[in-house]
């Protein structure tokens, strides 16, 4: 049960997190599936680990290809299946470490899409069924990833430290399509918090619910080990507490004014058709 | 098709985003909500320059299909590569949302959603990002209830996270034209170099993610011509047949087993994708 070797950010914090726990047989090396303990209670964790070997070249960084993105759908449905029948059902927690998605030919061809979505709806049914699902975002959490692995979580929470960041693209790619260079890219991201890579920013939006200091991210342990664990544990009471299953407790912060704007200008003008 | 067929052909692909959905609808019964009257743009885009438009290129069309609650979600491919910012972006998932809520008291709301987007507004970055994650959220919640169907006609097609939004649906529909895929070949080619995928090579392009490409490879549910007809004719029979036994999101077991069977030492070709997933996928 120990004695493994941490490749990243995301397999120390899924370690530290469950130890007691096995890394269960038969998935990819890539993604790590614990069934650990929540406040006592079982619980399941699930990481997406760099795996130097992978048979798909472009997927060995620690990013979110084919056969993860299915994987992972694997894992969050055999969880739901193994409650479906009892009355409990186990908390989800995602360890969130996800450097992007698999960019290549092969993704492409074999249709990285749809793997992406089979991992997005496990996640979404397995919130709607009543799996309290948490995402906890330790290092990179990027773009089409992090839309499989953790944004379908109930409650998302970060780490408060400079190489934690979510974004939707990498910021090349992003000046290549919106046809400016890195220097603007980063001087647009200072003045407008959407554009920002680096989590404080995207802390102002609202998506998160907590965003933790933590001394040392990179070796989790003491303090800042009780205190995500801590965390963890609250999002679990709050999430039982909320009666809706659904995201919109992101909702609500000045910064996305707009998208609760739109929801109550749509609601007002739904009924005539009823 | 012979030649009196496509001459008197009615084009879907030439149409507006608002003009799509309206002939989607039961004639005269489309009402637009948050239209552009109402003003709704992005100030996001505002304060970097970029010019609005006044629905921020998203048409949620309120109506019927055969005489039953609809509401079509039109994305304008012409405004802004069709890329989700946050108004958008929240017009797609609120109205989806409403439309499952209408499902939870009784009221058997159906919705049709067209893709013509590059994904999320670089410009909105993670507020882009976000809406998608809750347009997938809502998808996922609806699709319990009723269909809900895609279509990607062209001329932009689908991707980005927006890709992930189309295979979360229960029906996919497309035509020649359109091109289905997560990574737009522009992203590939900056983040893997020329030799795994040259963006300007656009046969190349359309034999890896092209319509045809993805119908033979099981991974839409229906491959049309152009024409207003044949997709309106497609959506109803779609929503007549009602919710899949399981969605292609589901199949993680087929996937994963087509998958293994990949020689993954050589590059893709269109062909052995074709044989892998009609072997693995049609059973």
């Amino acid at each position: 049960m120990t004695n493994r070797v941490e490749s990243s950010r995301g397999a120390a914090w899924l370690a530290a997190l469950t130890p007691r726990g096995d890394v269960l047989p038969g998935y990819p090396a890539a993604v790590r599936v614990v069934d650990g303990e929540l406040g006592g209670a079982p619980a399941r964790f699930i990481a997406v680990v760099p795996d130097a070997e992978n048979a798909f070249p472009r997927a060995r960084k620690g990013e979110v290809g084919l056969v993860e993105g299915w994987a992972l759908a694997r894992a969050v449905r055999e969880c739901m299946a193994a409650d479906a029948a009892g009355v409990i059902r186990r908390p989800i927690v995602a360890v969130i470490d996800v450097t992007s998605q698999a960019y290549g030919r092969r993704e492409e061809a074999y249709g990285i899409h749809q793997a992406l979505a089979g991992a997005a709806a496990a996640y979404a049914d397995a919130r709607l069924a009543g799996h309290p699902v948490i995402g906890l975002i330790v290092g990179k959490a990027m773009s089409g990833a992090l839309l499989a692995h953790g944004y379908q979580a109930n409650r998302l929470i970060a780490l408060d430290d400079p190489r934690v960041m979510v974004h939707a693209m990498g910021k090349a790619a992003a000046a290549r399509v919106t046809l400016r260079s890195v220097e603007q890219l980063e001087a647009l991201a200072e003045t407008i918090p959407p554009m920002a890579y680096d989590i404080r920013s995207f802390d102002t939006l609202g998506i998160l619910w907590r965003l933790l200091p933590v001394a040392q991210a990179d070796q989790p342990g003491g303090e800042d080990l009780e205190r995500v664990q801590a965390c963890l544990l609250a999002a679990l009471v709050d999430i039982r507490d909320d009666s809706t299953p659904d995201l919109s407790s992101r909702l609500g912060q000045p910064a996305r004014q707009l998208s609760s704007q739109v929801r109550t200008r749509l609601r007002a003008g739904w009924e005539a058709h009823g | 098709m012979n030649l009196d067929e496509l001459l008197s052909r009615e084009s879907f692909t030439e149409l507006g985003a608002r003009a799509r959905a309206r002939v989607l609808l039961d004639e005269g019964s489309m009402r637009e909500l948050i239209g552009p009257f109402d003003r709704l743009s992005s100030p996001w885009l505002a304060q970097q320059g970029v010019v609005t438009q006044a629905d921020d290129g998203v048409v949620v069309a309120r109506g019927r299909i055969d005489g039953q609650s609809a509401v079509v979600l039109a994305i304008e491919g012409a405004y802004q590569g069709g890329s989700m910012g946050e108004v958008g972006g929240a017009k797609i998932a609120g109205a989806l949302e409403l439309a499952a809520e209408d499902n939870r008291r009784g009221i058997p709301t159906r919705a049709v959603i067209l893709f013509e987007t590059g994904g999320v507004r670089l410009q909105e970055a993670n507020l882009g990002l976000a809406a998608i994650a809750e347009i997938h959220a809502a998808i996922v919640d609806l699709r319990r209830y009723q269909p809900v169907i895609g279509i990607s006609a062209g001329p932009v097609g689908c991707f980005g996270g927006m890709s992930i939004a189309a295979a979360l649906c229960s029906y996919l529909i497309v035509t020649r034209e359109a091109r289905l895929g997560l990574n737009g070949p522009q992203v590939i080619e900056q983040e893997a170099g020329i030799e795994e995928y040259d963006s300007r090579d656009r046969p190349f392009i359309w034999s890896m993610t092209g319509g045809e490409q993805r119908w033979h490879s099981c991974l839409v549910d229906a491959y049309l011509d152009d024409s207003v007809a044949a997709i309106s004719d497609q959506v109803r029979a779609f929503l007549l047949q009602g919710v899949p036994a399981q969605h292609r999101s589901d199949r993680y077991e087929a996937f994963l087993a087509s998958l293994a069977r990949v020689d993954t030492t050589q590059q893709a070709r269109p062909d052995v994708v074709r044989a892998i997933y009609q072997e693995g996928l049609q059973a």
